[in-house]
């Protein structure tokens, strides 16, 4: 999914190797598939085991037993119904935002730049820059710089652009803002790395067959960043519905917005409802998988990493 | 054995070795004896096998089956960091991070053999590169990094030096310049040099023995000059330069020469430069052994003649000019005619005929049908698909 | 103005870009700017300038012993995740071996998982094997996810390393593991730590999986989110904004000297 743009030492590689069989192979594997066995396939296993679960008869709260109780399911998508669907409406229209705010961006660093090979660099890692600061503090300075009593909030009051009494925080606006800021750099590197490989002997060609410049960006440029434009979209996608910092209370969201990751966060941690948490975690790995699984039979296995 | 200095190169003996990969056989029952001290090449075309065999003499690759021995030694077993042997890689192979001295000092130092440094400062001067000692690899022309590729590999003095197409990545120029080089550091340290290439031109100039090697096994192998006058298969005759080719029935033979019948021409060769004396036979005869004749000339005995038949195209290139000879029932044929006068000899569509001495023909043991023609390669057609081939493969690439 | 418009046609993506860019670094500019406030209990209104946050950063309740803890965690994760990324990465590129779809998938799922599901599985595993959540869950949890990051960075390396390097240290009589102290590792080097730098830094920022396994153990993520309800203390800005300097310098000094080394190759080329 392009994540060797996010691999600062990427290289072109050399000529195809011979892979060899051998025993080392099973040595330099079985540590770490094994490590991943036991920590990323077991505890998938573990919630799907946790959501079928039924409470212990006049047990304590947060007390459940193996059982096989798949209203679990019927349950949890007719409470947080909502908080799923606005989840994926969130996530999508976040995932949009930020490839209208990358596209551009990218071209400029991928091809406007290539002349600079310095400058290229120093404005990737502008871009890269929100995730060398703390996660949430940038997300709470946003809360402040947006909050009622801020310079620009109360200058749009004063110009009657915002109607009195209206707030920015807490609204579905400011957290799909936070979700476009914080994601920006997945959507913004993958489309950089495709165009960044773009040969403009193809724009040229594009002229040279008596295209427009807006015909030849839309049949040229944008067909061959296209594979940039897919993996950023699911790199922002799938944080993005899955993120309850954003949409939390404390930070820019309010009740109102509470997305999927907030009511498994209150179900597994405050509630102490662990299989209605295990059970809306599956819901959300399954929904994020259709797409993925789309990606990975059009891209074949050996292109993943 | 590591650890110290081979006194002198040594033989090298191949014993019927295979090497299979998955999915095919790269050498069949490979037998082959390099003597000490000689500049042996390796000659064949791209999958021919020639760099398998190089890779198993190194120990970078393991034989199927078969014996490789060193000197006497049986060494199919051992590991190629523990046999005496060097080689210097086609990309050069040169570590990055080190500096030159230190690439060159590093089978030296890790045989644990004393004055590393000297030595390897020693070896530079061989190769006229000290004074680029402290520089990284990268920092070198294409040239120069050959140059340190080879004192790096001839710095430990192995019984045996392998050079895989050592002089593929440089230019014309440089490459004949360093023919001549590799060629004098073999005289000077004496060394056995086994030389892969694709190159009859380079694996002639450098090499005391050539072998000739098709399909994983040794067509022929012997002097330059014996593989050039005297090929003894089609694939010889046309890899290793160019060759007319004519095939028919033996009509007469005597002790002394034997006479083919080619469409009702009777071409003669001596008994002793033929392989079979009987049945259909292949005899063929190099491009620049042939006169060009305006007229038709008188029978003469010890001549061969053919004629008349049509030139079908004149190429100039220099020192000769290439005339293709449309002769009928022999086929298309090529001359080369040295540049004495000004201007070709005979022109395009011209009726000429065609001259040899029967003692420059020559008779193989197969017949062209058996192997393709390598120099069918070359014409313009097949470059211009080759070449359509290659952007088509860049353009899905990207 | 028609040669405003063309001026503008033609600087119009250098001027959306400037200002793109200028709208990343607001928030960073902001937690800069307020670890610098003289703010009483909570850093949301400026009262003035001070130096008094940055020089006794530790007075604060829990903010160092938070970035202590994250700095462990990132350590002993990275250390964790980089050998193994690393193993795996080798054998991707240069061996043949069954199950290598599974294998190539298994490596991908983690990154195409959304932290929650990640975080919450681990905690509903922990949950029934019994085990303390504390620092040695939270490391297990990071170093789950940082593999498969490791294996991307230095895969990339490995193939871009020309095989007949290794031949040719196997060639000169080196052994096997001199082959692989002197001439693989050195080369696959820079992928390595550039991967290690890629962990340290996923793990450090890491909120959601730790909030789900660190019980009452606190990273400096979390110490943030604790404290959001009830103001954060300028402090934290310090901290961040530290480490942010420190990270920048570091990635923009290996740049200038990446083009410094450029430019004199091509000199001298």
């Amino acid at each position: 999914m392009a994540f060797g743009a996010f691999a600062s030492t990427a290289t072109a590689p050399a000529e195809p190797v011979v892979r060899r069989r051998s025993r080392v192979a099973l040595w330099l594997l079985l540590p770490g598939i094994l490590y991943l066995a036991l920590f990323f396939l077991a505890p998938l296993l573990s919630l799907v085991i946790t959501s079928f679960q039924a409470p212990v008869e006049f047990g304590d709260i947060g007390q459940y037993q193996t059982a096989f109780k798949w209203e679990n399911y019927t349950t949890v998508i007719g409470t947080y119904g909502p908080h799923i669907v606005r989840s994926f409406v969130f996530a999508a229209t976040a995932t949009v935002a930020a490839l209208l705010f990358s596209f551009p961006l990218a071209y400029f660093i991928g091809v406007k730049l290539r002349r600079f090979p310095l400058l290229q660099a120093l404005a990737l890692t502008l871009v890269i820059a929100p995730f060398f600061i703390s996660f949430l503090l940038r997300t709470l300075a946003w809360k402040q710089l947006l909050s009622d009593e801020s310079w620009l909030v109360s200058s749009l009051h004063g110009l009657q652009l915002l109607p009195p009494g209206a707030h920015v925080t807490g609204t579905a606006f400011s957290v799909i803002f936070g979700l476009t800021y914080n994601f920006i750099p997945f959507m913004t590197l993958p489309i950089y790395a495709s165009l960044e490989r773009l040969d403009l002997r193809y724009v040229e060609a594009g002229g040279d067959l008596y295209a427009s410049p807006a015909s030849t960006f839309l049949r040229v440029t944008v067909p061959l960043a296209a594979p940039g434009i897919i993996s950023g979209a699911l790199l922002t996608f799938i944080p993005a519905a899955g993120d309850y910092i954003n949409a939390s209370r404390d930070f820019l969201g309010s009740t109102d917005t509470a997305m999927i990751g907030n009511v498994i966060e209150a179900n597994f941690l405050v509630l102490q409802n662990y299989p209605a948490a295990a059970a809306l975690s599956l819901i959300l790995m399954v929904a994020i998988l259709i797409p993925v699984s789309v990606y990975v039979v059009r891209s074949g296995t050996d292109d993943l990493l | 054995m590591a650890g110290s200095f081979a006194e002198s190169g040594a033989d090298l003996e191949l014993v019927g070795i295979t090497k299979r990969f998955p999915g095919f056989t790269a050498i069949e029952d490979l037998n082959l004896t390099i003597p000490a001290g000689s500049f042996f090449a390796l000659l064949g075309p791209s999958g021919c096998g020639k760099t398998t065999t190089l890779r198993l003499v190194a120990g970078l690759e393991e034989a199927t089956a078969g014996r490789i021995l060193i000197g006497g030694k049986d060494v199919t077993t051992t590991k190629s960091f523990q046999r005496p042997v060097n080689t210097v890689f086609q990309s050069y192979a040169l570590f990055p991070h080190m500096s030159v001295l230190e690439n060159v000092a590093f089978g030296l130092k890790r045989r644990r053999i004393a004055d590393a440094t000297a030595k390897a400062h020693e070896a530079l001067r061989l190769v006229e590169l000290d004074h680029l000692a402290q520089r990284k690899p990268q920092q070198l022309s294409g040239g120069q990094q050959q140059r340190v590729a080879l004192a790096r590999a001839v710095v430990n003095r192995p019984a045996l030096l392998l050079l895989d197409e050592p002089l593929g990545a440089l230019d014309l120029k440089l490459r004949r310049q360093m023919q001549i080089e590799l060629k004098t550091i073999q005289q000077d340290v004496g060394l056995t040099f086994l030389h892969v290439t694709h190159d009859q031109e380079e694996a002639m100039t450098m090499a005391d023995t050539v072998a000739v090697m098709n399909k994983g096994q040794i067509e022929q192998m012997g002097a330059p000059e014996e593989l050039y006058e005297l090929p003894r298969t089609a694939f010889v005759a046309n890899f290793l330069g160019q060759s007319n080719l004519f095939t028919g029935p033996v009509v007469t033979s005597t002790s002394t020469s034997i006479v083919v019948d080619v469409a009702g021409r009777r071409i003669e060769i001596p008994t002793e430069r033929a392989q079979r004396h009987a049945g259909d036979v292949t005899v063929g005869v190099r491009p620049e052994k042939l006169m060009l004749h305006t007229s038709a000339p008188e029978e003469q005995p010890d001549i061969n003649v053919v004629g008349p038949g049509r030139v079908t195209d004149v190429s100039f290139s220099g020192v000769s000019t290439q005339y293709q000879v449309a002769v009928p029932g022999l086929g298309s044929m090529v001359v080369f005619a040295q540049n004495m006068v000004f201007g070709p000899v005979v022109s395009l569509g011209a009726e000429v005929w065609l001259t040899w001495n029967t003692d420059h023909g020559f008779g193989l043991a197969d017949d062209p049908a058996d192997a393709p023609r390598f120099a069918a390669d070359t014409d313009t057609h097949s470059l211009a698909l080759q070449k359509r081939e290659k952007l088509e493969a860049e353009l899905e690439e990207a | 103005m028609n040669s405003f418009s063309r001026w503008f046609g033609r600087y119009a993506l250098w001027i959306y870009s400037v200002l793109a860019f200028a709208f990343l670094l607001v928030p960073i500019v902001y937690t800069i700017v307020f670890s610098f406030n003289d703010s009483r209990r909570s850093n949301i209104v400026w009262r003035g300038f001070t130096l008094d946050n940055w020089t006794s950063v530790c007075e604060s309740q829990g903010v160092c012993e938070a970035f202590g803890n994250s700095v462990l965690v990132g350590v002993a994760a990275t250390l964790i995740a980089t050998t193994l990324g690393t193993m795996i990465a080798i054998a991707l590129v240069r061996f043949r071996f069954p199950f290598r779809n599974s294998t190539t998938l298994l490596l991908f799922l983690p990154m195409a998982t959304p932290e929650v599901v990640l975080g919450a599985g681990l905690a509903a595993e922990f949950l029934t094997a019994g085990v303390q959540k504390g620092i040695g869950t939270v490391i297990l949890a990071h170093t789950m996810f940082c593999i498969s990051f490791v294996v991307v960075t230095v895969r990339a390396r490995v193939a871009s390393l020309d095989p007949a390097l290794e031949e040719a240290g196997r060639d000169l009589y080196a052994s096997p593991a001199q082959v692989f102290l002197r001439v693989t590792f050195p080369l696959l080097l820079p992928g390595i730590v550039a991967a290690a730098l890629l962990s340290f830094a996923l793990s450090f920022d890491d909120f959601i999986i730790t909030n789900f396994n660190s019980g009452s153990f606190v990273t400096f993520p979390k110490y943030v989110y604790t404290a959001a309800a009830r103001g954060i203390p300028a402090e934290a800005n310090v901290i961040a904004s530290a480490v942010f300097i420190i990270a920048i310098v570091f990635v923009v000094t290996s740049q200038v000297s990446a083009a410094a080394r450029r430019k004199r190759l091509a000199r001298q080329g």
